[in-house]
Order: C-alpha cells, then structure tokens, then sequence
C-alpha cells in the first residue's frame, strides 16, 4: 500500500533550480530583458547621435531631388528626379542584371555539367578544369578581371571588332542593332501571344490523347512551325513594319544601334562564369544520383538513349537539383550587388550614392535589406512552384 | 591397333597472356574514351580544338613571352606605348608583381616592421601543419595554441604599442595579411557561434528560437555587401558619441556575422541528420543539455557536416575580398590599388596582377577543399546514412 502511494506521486527533481520548466522560463526572460536593454540603449544612441548631427529622420527624402546621374538608366531618369526614383532604376537595374545571368549561368552550368560526366576522356577534363578554376577565385576578381584585364584593353572605337549582324565590340562596349517597331508591329506581337496560347493547347491536346489512346503526335515542331510561322505571317501581312537601327562606325565613336555597356558586360559575364561552375557541380550530382537501374529498365522497355534521357534520367535528377540551384540563383542575385565595385548602378550603389548624399543611414541600409529580402523570397517563391511540379507524386 | 587414350588433362597453370589490344592499352583506350562513336569524335575534335586554341595562348602569355623583372613600365610596354618590346606584343607582366610584391603580402605595414608579420606567419604554419596532420598527438593542446593563444600573440605582435613593439595602425595593413587574418579570425569565431546558432533554432523555448530565426534568416537574405555597409555606417551611429571602432574590427564583426548565419544552416543540417535515439539515449543516461551536446549530439553532427563547413570557409575566404568596398585594401584591394600607379601602367598590368591574385586565392582555396576531400574520407566510420 505504502509503496503505491510512493509510486503515485509526482518524481521528486530535488530544488526548483532544476526544473526543465522553469529554467527555461528563466533564460527566456533574462534573453528578453537583455534584448530590450540593449535595444533600447541603442535607439536611444542613434537618436542621440542623428541629432548631434543633424540628420532628418523618416523617409521623407525619398521625394526630394537626386542631383546625381546614373549611367543606365532602363526607366527615364535624370538628376533632377527623386531620391526614391534612383533607388527603383538600381533595382530595376539589379534585376536585369541577376535575370540574364541566371539564364546564362544555367545553360553554361547544364553544358559543363553533363561534360564532367561525359564518357570522353578530353571533354571530361575540359569540364573538370573549369570549375575547380571558378569555384576557387572570388566572384570579384573575375569582375575585375573581365572589366580591366579584358574589356577595357579592346581596341578604341575606331578599330572595334566586326561581329557577325552588324554588331561591333571595342572599349566602350558590345553595340548591336536595335530593333525599331513601325506602324502596325502590333500585329506582331498579337500573332506571337496567339501562337504561344495554341502552342499550348496543342500540347495539352495531344497529351490527353496519347494518355487516352496511346497515339504521339510532333508536338514540338508544330510548336515551332507555330511560333515562328504566324508573327512572320503578322509581320508580312502588316508590310514589313519592323527595321533595324544599324550601329554605324564614325570617326570617334559609333552611332546608332543597341550599347550595352562595358559594366554591365562585365558583371554579366562574370557573374554566369562563376555561378555556372557551381551549378555544374548540381547538376553532376543531380544526374549521378539517378540510380543505373533506372536507365537500364528503360532501356530494357526499349526506349531510346534520348527518350531516356529525356523521359526518365533528367525529371528525376531535376528533383535532386532544384532545392541547391535555387540557393545559387539566389546567391548570383546578392552578388551582383557586387556591381558597385566597376561603377553599375544597381541597388546598391544607387542606394548607396543616396545614403552618402542625405547621411540618413538607417533607412538607406533599411530599403536595401527590405528589396534584397523581397527578391530572395519572390526567387524562392517561383523556384518552388517549379519544384512542386517536378516533386514525386506519391499515391 | 591399340586405340590411344586421348584424354589429356592440363597440370599447369596457363600463362596469363596479355589482353588483346581491342579491350586494354593505348590504343583500345582511345577508342573507348575518344572516339567512341561519331558524337564522340566530334566531341573529341572540339576539344582538341578548344585546347590548341586556349593552351598555347595561355602558356604564350604567362611564361614564353612574360617580362619577370624590371625597373619600370617601359620593360610591360611595347614600343607604340612608349616601351621597348616589338609592337604587336602580349605577354604577362610579372616585374610588376614582382616589384609591388612587398605591398601584395603587407600593404602598407612598415618595411622594418614587416619581421612580424612573417613571424606571425611561421607561428601560424608550426601549429597549423601539425594540427593538420592526424598522426601528430596532443590535439587538444595543439588547437588551444592555434585558437586561443596565437589569436593574443598576433594580436600584440601585429598592432604593438607594448613591449617595446612600436605602435602599427590597422589602417596601414593590407595585402594578403588582411585577407589570411580576416579570414582566420572569422573562421575561429564563426563555427562555435554558428553552432550556438543552430542549437538555439532547434530549441525548445521559443523565444530564443524565433531570435535565432530572425538572425540567421535575415542575414542570409542580404548581400555581404550590405552587411559591410552596416557595419560601417550603423555601428558609428548605435555607440554613444566619442566611442569609434577600428575600421578593421567593423569588417571582421560583420564578416563574422554572415558566416556564422551560414554556419548555422550547414551545423543544424548535421544536427537533424542524427537519429533521435541519440538524444534519447543520451537523455536516459542524465547528462544534461550541455553534456548531451558536447558528448554525443555535436561530435557526430559536425563530421557529418565537414564538406558544408570546408565549403562554407573556403566562401568566407573569397568574400573577405568585399572589404575593398569599404575602402580596406586586402590582396585584390591592394592588387586594383596599384593598377593606377603610373609608374606601371600597362595593357597587361592589370591582367598579370589579377591572374597573380587568383592564382594565391586558387591556391588556398583549392588546397582547403582538397583537405576537406581527404578528411572527409578518413573520417567516415560507415555512420552516414
């Protein structure tokens, strides 16, 4: 009866010192105490410290004028517009910049990628040296290296390069021609929108009756027939609305045509340069982590080495390498903030200019941790809705 | 006729004879790696072309045609520039780095001084080479040296003002010094407060947890670059006026911050890797938090997590390059510093100084994933799942 009663209660934990509750219950206070203190000592030194300086607070600067010019400016701008307005061109200017090296990256990174798994010795090898060249050195010094010791010592615009297209390559930048829309080039656009709807709802048609019956049809070249066919249909029907501004050569620059300038250029090349040698690595382990059975099952169901490939290797590597590749798109989005290094106006530096003009500090390194923020997590967000697709229905 | 019992059974071992040339050797080898099939071969072709074209360039340019030493930038400039090699010429320029070379390692440290910075580097490399190698014994002694005791003594060396030492500002440091001090401060600090991190995001109270999620989230949300600027704008203006911070120590404040932030996500991958019977089991024996971290949990989550911690250093290294943002000259500050020294400017100094800073960063870099490879392999005792 005795020893009941013993059992029944409660385990003894000898002092209340040693109560898992209440020690925790402890640190989380002195945490919050401490926390609060220290914030509250520095919000009291920074209003302490804009006064002694005279800095406004707030972000009311936003509205005033800039006085300062950017270099590419894809929005209109000038110096007289607001403070507010060159902070959006930087971020457009960031997004330019991170969208077309993250295309370039990934198909330069798919290329290197299935190369280091190539059954050819050389190419193997070829692949292999770069990226243990580009894992290896900062993403800044190939920066500067495309900036100073490639772009910057091409011939002057006298000499330029003659490209294919009428395009030209010197100092001062790539020039190509650039495309000026007549009358009527509306049509062209339609007929392309148009395309692109029956493209997809070929796609989806023939699908559901292969499911239904088993019959294949080419949906990929009536795709392409589709897309190229009606707006050049549109653009003959329409009389030829579409011309070409042709850069043309003059004694001391070119004029006319489409320049992209060295700074872009250069952060553009290296950012995709770098960044591909990582997603290379992704998409080795990606396909390596494709079990052999699986190849081998589907060549014994008498598939061909593409249909392979392309029905059964690459959707189950992709789930392995969507989760990594999009903390690289992520991390070739923060790097190009190192554009402020060769003088692009991105985020940063636009920001940046802000800053140092008005002194307020706090809501300029504020707006860009908000905007950095925002692009990461609408990065993440459309990384995810690929991934959901791709990710393994399970019954 | 007596019919011949024609039974004949082999007593010896046949010779092992060479294979054939179709499956083994040179020749089969190049079949099979080279050209295989028709793709192949032009593959094959392809490459060879990228390489004739690239490989002799390359080798051209760094070593047939290269200037290794000269008073100035006539010996880097052809004869149109005002130089004296033939027009048409294009070669790597390493007289420069071979002049600026003092101030690529120090930067702008004393020249009489600069003994102590090199002592600091033979110090570095006593206990770091032993503590490399898994045959040395006394590990325990050997990383309380490395991370407590040489962290003070470089200190006092490199600053001075004591001892007899006279005084070096930071401001005058520079070159690879930064970059390998930068970087090894940050690696000493980040991993112990990565890991408080990631235990603190897999805590049980919640406040703590929701401050470590904030914390490692948010710092991973933003660019390097924009923790620099913090550090060198925001931390002025959070300390009472008249209290300022070294420039240097706001750059290993922040770098240390980002990594850790990293740090924590690479430690609590580790952390989520180990079974729950562990924990358990560790709890049932009555160790408490502490003990159970410390002895069971943390000892087979950080080796499971060697390739992420190496990966995460060897990024900490290439990004303390970004402190030239903030006006600080590490070796690529330093190297784009003297670009625009007229005394050597080129079409090929840039260049060659840019090359000779990748191929230092290539080295360490290289060098640490490769140890980690190693490490990695001597350390799997057959756990991993």
């Amino acid at each position: 009866m005795a020893s009941q009663e013993i059992l029944r209660e409660e385990p003894s934990r000898g002092s209340f010192v040693n109560d898992p509750r209440i020690r925790s219950l402890f640190f989380q206070t002195l945490v919050v105490i401490v926390l609060f203190g220290s914030v509250w000592w520095i919000v009291q030194n920074v209003i302490d410290n804009l006064q002694r300086l005279h800095i406004a607070s707030g972000f009311g600067f936003l509205k005033g004028r800039a006085g300062f010019d950017i270099s590419d400016t894809p929005i209109a701008y000038t110096s007289d517009s607001t403070y507010g307005r060159a902070i959006i061109v930087g971020l457009i200017n960031t997004i330019i910049v991170a969208v077309a090296g993250i295309i370039t990256a990934t198909i330069i990174g798919f290329v290197i990628g299935i190369g280091r798994l190539s059954q050819n010795w050389l190419i193997q090898k070829i692949c292999t040296v770069y990226v243990e060249i580009f894992r290896n050195i900062p993403p800044l010094l190939v920066i500067f290296f495309w900036y100073s010791g490639v772009l910057a010592v091409l011939p002057a615009p006298r000499d330029s390069y003659h490209l294919p297209f009428g395009s030209f390559l010197n100092q001062r930048g790539f020039y190509f021609p650039r495309a000026v829309w007549g009358e009527g080039s509306w049509l062209i656009l339609v007929a392309l929108v148009v395309a692109l709807a029956m493209a997809w709802f070929v796609a989806r048609t023939a699908r559901q009756r292969q499911m239904a019956t088993g019959q294949q049809f080419p949906v990929f070249w009536t795709s392409v027939a589709l897309i190229v066919g009606l707006p050049l249909l549109a653009y003959v029907l329409s009389g030829f609305p579409l011309s070409f501004d042709l850069p043309k050569q003059s004694t001391f620059n070119l004029t006319g045509g489409f320049q992209v300038k060295p700074e872009f250029l250069s952060l553009y090349l290296a950012l995709s340069c770098y960044t591909a040698a990582f997603i290379a690595e992704i998409v080795r382990a990606g396909i390596r982590g494709v079990s052999k059975g699986q190849t081998e099952a589907a060549a014994a169901l008498g598939l061909r080495s593409g249909s392979i490939l392309r029905l059964v290797v690459v959707p189950q590597a992709m789930r392995i390498v969507i989760p990594p590749l999009t903390s690289q798109y992520l991390n070739l989005t923060k790097n190009s903030s190192l554009a402020i290094a060769i003088g692009y106006p991105d985020l940063t530096a636009t920001a940046g200019t802000v800053l140092n003009q008005t002194g307020q500090a706090v809501e300029g390194v504020l707006i860009m941790m908000i905007a950095y923020l925002i692009l990461s997590l609408v990065t993440s967000a459309v990384m995810n809705v690929v991934n959901a697709r791709m990710a393994l229905v399970e019954r | 006729m007596q019919e011949h019992d024609m039974s004949w059974v082999r007593t010896e071992m046949a010779l092992a004879q060479p294979a054939p040339a179709s499956v083994s050797g040179p020749v089969a080898w190049v079949r099979r790696n080279l050209i295989g099939s028709v793709g192949d071969t032009i593959l094959t072709i392809l490459g060879i072309v990228i390489v004739a074209w690239v490989l002799p360039q390359v080798i051209n340019w760094a070593f047939i045609n290269a200037v290794w030493t000269g008073p100035d930038r006539t010996v880097c400039a052809t004869v149109g520039q005002g130089g004296i090699q033939p027009d048409g010429w294009s070669g790597a320029c390493w007289a420069f780095v071979n002049a600026k070379f003092g101030q690529f390692m120090f930067g702008t440290y004393p020249v009489e001084e600069r003994w102590r910075p090199i002592l600091v580097a033979i110090l570095f490399v006593a206990l770091l080479v032993p503590m490399l190698i898994p045959r040395v014994p006394r590990k325990g002694l050997n990383a309380i040296l490395l991370f407590l005791a040489l962290p003070v003594v470089s200190f006092f060396l490199l600053v001075g003002g004591m001892f007899g030492l006279p005084h070096v500002e930071t401001s005058r440091w520079g070159g690879l010094l930064i970059t390998l001090s930068l970087s090894f401060v940050g690696i000493a600090v980040s991993l112990p407060l990565g890991t408080v991190l990631a235990l603190g995001r897999r805590s049980k109270m919640p406040i703590i947890k929701m401050l470590c999620v904030i914390f490692i989230e948010a710092v991973r949300g933003i660019p390097l670059i924009t923790v620099l600027f913090f550090v060198s704008v925001m931390l002025p203006l959070f300390l009472p006026a008249g209290v300022t911070f070294d420039k240097y120590l706001r750059a290993l404040i922040g770098v240390s911050l980002f990594a850790a932030a990293y740090m924590a996500e690479v430690v609590r991958g580790g952390l989520q890797a180990i079974p729950k019977g562990q924990y358990e089991g560790a709890d049932s024996l009555g160790l408490g938090y502490w003990q159970k971290m410390n002895l069971i949990v943390l000892p087979q989550a950080l080796k499971l997590v060697i390739p992420g911690i190496v990966n995460t250093f060897i990024g900490m290294f290439k990004d303390t390059s970004l402190v030239l943002i903030i006006s600080m000259f590490d070796l690529l500050g330093i190297v784009k510093q003297n670009f625009s020294d007229a005394n050597w400017a080129t079409a090929q100094t840039a260049k060659s100084g840019l090359v000779f800073a990748a191929f230092v960063f290539w080295l360490f870099c290289f060098g640490m994933s490769r140890y980690s490879m190693y490490t990695e392999r001597r350390l799997d005792t057959g756990y991993r799942r």
